[in-house]
């Protein structure tokens, strides 16, 4: 049980390939913190740094108060599950969880008991003399996290675990998870690179893309403040409406609309935000839109319209029992309390 | 060297390069324009068998009808009258050291077992240490290179390397002049009986060219069976714990040997037939008789045909149980991957 | 990621620690044992290599290495002498005329019957196809006599061919064409099975015939392991000696290069120089070939490792 710490970490492979750039995070002891970025961002680096797969190219990790950059993986006391679970294929279930323990050089009889413990939590008993080739994903999986549960270890790592699996598997196996870092109570470090998992499992976010750290939060502080544009438009599903605007005090302008801002700001070009589910058909005295419907999708429990304000597609997200049909022109009001405004060259959040 | 001859053939050479193909490919077209006459229902039950027709004319009159022939004529003497196992009693008779027995210890004892000792070690422990050099490439290709060369020119490298110089004189011999430089007397590598008649040394010596040949095969096949491990694997192996030759015995090793199985069981169907490096070293003198060049003998030197079928079988007896087990184990590699 | 990337693993050791210190001596070690082991196999080819260009004189009388060191006498000799002494030159040209047709004959009929095997439906056709690979086990020696004795009695023997007008190794064609026929036909009928259905049956659809498909479909998609069995079938058949001895004999005028080498090494009472330049000389196209196609010679060998 510890935290982690990552001070200034860079990796470097050459003069002008970095793919992770002064790396800066806190990871609370106990807390299931999810890396997420899109591909090639970086995330799977910085935690292969952690494991000690990848060596340090400057800055330093910490577990607990240990410094461990120059520590071999085994002696780090962390646990991982890789994405495609690497299990020993010759050696039975049983033996995949003992491994690490016999290289731990530990008795046979504490083998056997932790063994039996992490194969009762998991519900794997009846699978243990079993190959893997003669096992399904999930069981796999299950094997995986099995062979690092046994390891007690300070932190768990976690690969994107997920990926492997069919849709519906992911969703019950989520759940699994998040169950067993309570009962584990140890801190999980998981990468993946789906928003939906990161919203659902984390205590807390980062975000990473091209290898620089853009916010660290809770889901909720991710989803209604986020830092930049990027990170606005990788959370939440449909994504954000991005819509240029030029601002002069308190006031943007769109090219099919005007919206009051809550507060003053630089004149000059950005970016407006705002969610889908801000939009609504009753319009109030708030920021209006005339929106040119081009395709409905009516899911029963939502309906999302597709279409243009302006010369801007937006999307929103209305009352299912409202009626409309592609080609009307419906009039929405936009929420001013739930709006994001982004820096036109940095792509920050002014608001 | 007179090169007119060769200008003069080169016509001939082009005829036979452009019209070997045109035969089969006329051949297959002819066919198919044949088959097509016949009514649409006919078609697919005519058709494979033309596709198939030639190969199975020539395997059957190249190797199935003649195995059988030569089974038949083992039974035979040279006149063709039946005399059951007589060939076999002649053959076989004079156990140890005479007729076949040679031969049968040579192929079967000391070349299969050294020679596939010998080619699976150096092709394992090539295949894992060139792994972790980022040289590869390279040195795989030099360990490769000799066996895109003929047994003959092999045996004449070693040959030289073997020389022989009496004591006193200057060795020409590469072997020798290492063992001189360490105070020994010069060896006769092809010719030594060491130890005390058993000929284990000389032979070594020529499984040692037959080593230096084919080890590049050996290690190829290891190298990829080593590479298909996934990386994964070993790095959780690592975060387990374990330090580097643990995961060799307890990681890879296994994992690799089902492919080791098939390399090794070929390698014993390979020993069992060798022939080109005794005949072109030491023509099977000095107790390095092997059964295939046994057999050679026996036809072309004695021209006693009957029992040069007899030793033949003596060889086919030899191979058939390796080459099942090692067909079964190639099946259950390929079926694995 | 393969085992090479997680062989060459990055070291966590800090610089100058022990465990660092260690693992240096361990690369160390590593490539000593590497470049040791790679020096073991060249020498002996690199030995007659120089032996080749040393004067007949100095072969026999000190060794090889002693050639490398001033005052360095180099000569073109040997080679020379070979050529003109000796039937080598002829011997290379015999050997493309047996290695050529001995190759395009097996793979070509070879391609044929494993198009049958893979994608045409006839009664016994998976029973015939195993006899086939089965016949991989069968030895050659137990088929030299009854084709001997029936090349001999149908006069397909280089003496009586060449009296005939034809060249003299039709028999040795159509032996190394019946011999290479199993393993060819298994390699690539494993690869036209691999084929994807899809294609063949879109091609159905777009109203191809048999021939179409297999010359404008099979075939173009095919050129890898076609590559690798004519590679590894060339080399094979050129470097074969025994079948050449059997079928052609050691006559001067219709031995190959192999047949041609081991006559020379039986023979030569003292010229052991031109045995060195002759040796090169048989290696000179193998060694070519392999050189810049080893990729395909490679994968020819890891797609049968079995070839009795």
């Amino acid at each position: 049980m510890a935290s982690v710490t990552y001070d200034h970490v860079v990796k470097r492979y050459t003069a002008d390939v970095t793919v992770v750039k002064d790396f800066n995070v806190e990871i609370k002891d106990k807390e299931f913190m999810v890396l997420v970025g899109p591909s090639g961002c970086g995330k799977s680096t910085a935690l292969r740094m952690l494991a000690g797969l990848e060596a340090i190219t400057e800055g330093q990790i910490r577990i607990g108060d240990r410094v461990v950059n120059n520590v071999a993986p085994k002696d780090r006391d962390i646990a991982m599950v890789f994405q495609s679970y690497a299990l020993y294929p010759h050696m039975s279930v049983y033996d995949n969880m003992a491994f690490p323990l016999q290289m731990a050089k530990m008795p046979k009889s504490e083998i056997e008991k932790r063994v039996k413990n992490a194969s009762r939590i998991l519900g794997l008993d009846n699978f243990l003399k079993r190959k893997p080739r003669a096992l399904s994903g999930g069981q796999r999986q299950r094997v995986a996290l099995g062979r690092a549960i046994v390891r007690s270890p300070k932190v768990f790592l976690l690969d994107e675990p997920l990926s492997n699996l069919d849709a519906k598997l992911r969703g019950q196996t989520r759940i699994e998870l998040q169950k067993l870092h309570r009962d584990l109570e140890t801190t999980f470090i998981y990468v993946t690179h789906d928003q939906v998992e990161a919203m659902t499992m984390g205590d807390r976010i980062a975000i990473m893309n091209a290898g620089i750290l853009q916010q660290v939060g809770t889901p909720g502080e991710i989803y209604d403040h986020p830092a930049n544009l990027f990170v606005a438009g990788f959370i939440g599903s449909p994504t954000m409406n991005f819509v240029p605007v030029t601002t002069s005090d308190s006031t943007a302008k769109a090219s099919g609309f005007d919206v009051k801002l809550p507060k003053s700001v630089p004149a000059g070009k950005g970016t407006l935000g705002f969610r889908p589910e801000t939009l609504t058909d009753r319009v109030g005295d708030n920021a209006s839109l005339d929106m040119k419907v081009d395709v409905v999708e009516r899911l029963g429990s939502d309906q999302f319209l597709y279409g243009q304000v302006g010369g801007d597609a937006v999307t929103a997200r209305v009352d299912p029992k409202l009626k409309v049909e592609p080609g009307d022109t419906v009039k929405l009001g936009l929420d001013t309390r739930s709006l994001h405004l982004f820096d036109a060259e940095t792509e920050q959040a002014l608001i | 060297m007179d090169f007119s001859v060769l200008l003069s053939d080169i016509p001939t050479l082009l005829v036979v390069i452009l019209g070997v193909p045109a035969v089969l490919v006329g051949y297959i077209v002819g066919a198919e324009l044949l088959v097509r006459r016949l009514p649409d229902k006919n078609r697919p039950q005519v058709r494979p068998w033309i596709w198939v027709g030639p190969a199975l004319a020539m395997v059957a009159l190249f190797l199935f009808i003649p195995a059988i022939a030569t089974l038949i004529q083992s039974f035979e003497d040279n006149h063709g009258t039946f005399i059951g196992f007589q060939n076999y009693a002649t053959q076989l008779a004079g156990f140890p050291s005479g007729g076949v027995w040679i031969a049968i210890r040579n192929s079967i004892i000391i070349w299969l077992i050294l020679y596939m000792i010998l080619v699976l070690t150096f092709g394992l422990i090539m295949a894992v240490l060139f792994d972790r050099v980022q040289y590869e490439t390279l040195v795989k290709s030099l360990i490769f290179m000799p066996m895109a060369i003929s047994s003959v020119a092999s045996g004449v490298i070693w040959k030289f390397m073997y020389w022989y110089q009496p004591i006193g004189a200057p060795q020409t011999g590469t072997l020798n002049a290492v063992v001189t430089f360490f105070h020994h007397d010069p060896v006769a590598w092809l010719q030594d009986q060491w130890p005390n008649g058993l000929a284990i040394l000389n032979n070594l010596a020529l499984i040692t060219v037959a080593t230096w040949g084919l080890t590049g095969f050996s290690m190829v096949i290891l190298s990829a069976a080593l590479k298909g491990i996934p990386g994964e694997l070993l790095e959780a192996a690592r975060v387990d714990g374990a330090g580097e030759i643990t995961i060799f015995r307890r990681v890879i090793f296994p994992l690799m040997m089902p492919t080791i199985v098939v390399v090794g069981t070929t390698l014993v169907i390979f020993a069992i037939k060798v022939f080109d490096v005794p005949y072109v070293m030491t023509n099977g003198n000095f107790n390095t008789d092997v059964l295939a060049l046994r057999m050679y003998n026996l036809l072309y030197l004695s021209h006693n045909n009957a029992a040069a079928a007899a030793v033949a079988i003596v060889l086919l007896i030899a191979v058939v149980p390796v080459l099942i087990f090692n067909l079964r184990q190639f099946r259950a590699v390929e079926a694995r991957r | 990621m393969s085992v090479a990337t997680a062989g060459r693993l990055e070291s966590t050791a800090a610089a100058g620690s022990l465990p660092w210190i260690a693992q240096k001596i361990q690369r160390s070690l590593l490539h000593i044992a590497v470049i040791l082991l790679t020096l073991v196999w060249v020498i002996p080819t690199l030995g007659l290599l120089v032996s080749s260009f040393r004067p007949a004189a100095q072969i026999i009388t000190t060794g090889w290495w002693t050639a490398l060191s001033p005052p360095l006498q180099f000569t073109l000799q040997n080679y020379q002498d070979m050529l003109s002494q000796s039937n080598m030159g002829t011997a290379i040209f015999n050997s493309f005329m047996v290695s050529i047709p001995s190759t395009v004959i097996p793979v070509t009929v070879a391609a044929f019957a494993a198009f049958a095997f893979a994608w045409m439906k006839f009664p016994g056709r998976d029973w015939i196809f195993l006899a086939f690979v089965g016949l991989l086990a069968v030895p050659l020696q137990l088929t030299f006599v009854p084709v001997l004795t029936f090349f001999v009695s149908h006069g397909i023997v280089p003496d009586n061919l060449i009296n005939l007008g034809l060249p003299p190794w039709i028999g040795l064609w159509l032996a190394h064409a019946g011999y290479g026929l199993p393993f060819s036909t298994y390699l690539l009928a494993n690869f036209f099975r691999a084929l994807p259905s899809d294609l063949f049956e879109s091609a159905e659809i777009d109203g191809a015939g048999t021939l179409t498909v297999f010359f404008r479909i099979v075939l173009p998609l095919s050129v890898p392991a076609l590559a690798s069995l004519i590679i590894f079938q060339f080399l094979w058949v050129w470097n074969d000696l025994l079948v050449a001895l059997i079928y052609v004999g050691g006559a001067q005028e219709v031995a190959p290069l192999t047949v041609s080498l081991a006559n020379l090494t039986n023979s030569l009472g003292q010229g052991y120089q031109l045995l060195t330049a002759a040796a090169f000389f048989s290696m000179v196209i193998p060694l070519a070939v392999f050189l810049s196609l080893q990729r395909y010679f490679v994968r020819g060998i890891l797609a049968g490792s079995v070839k009795g």
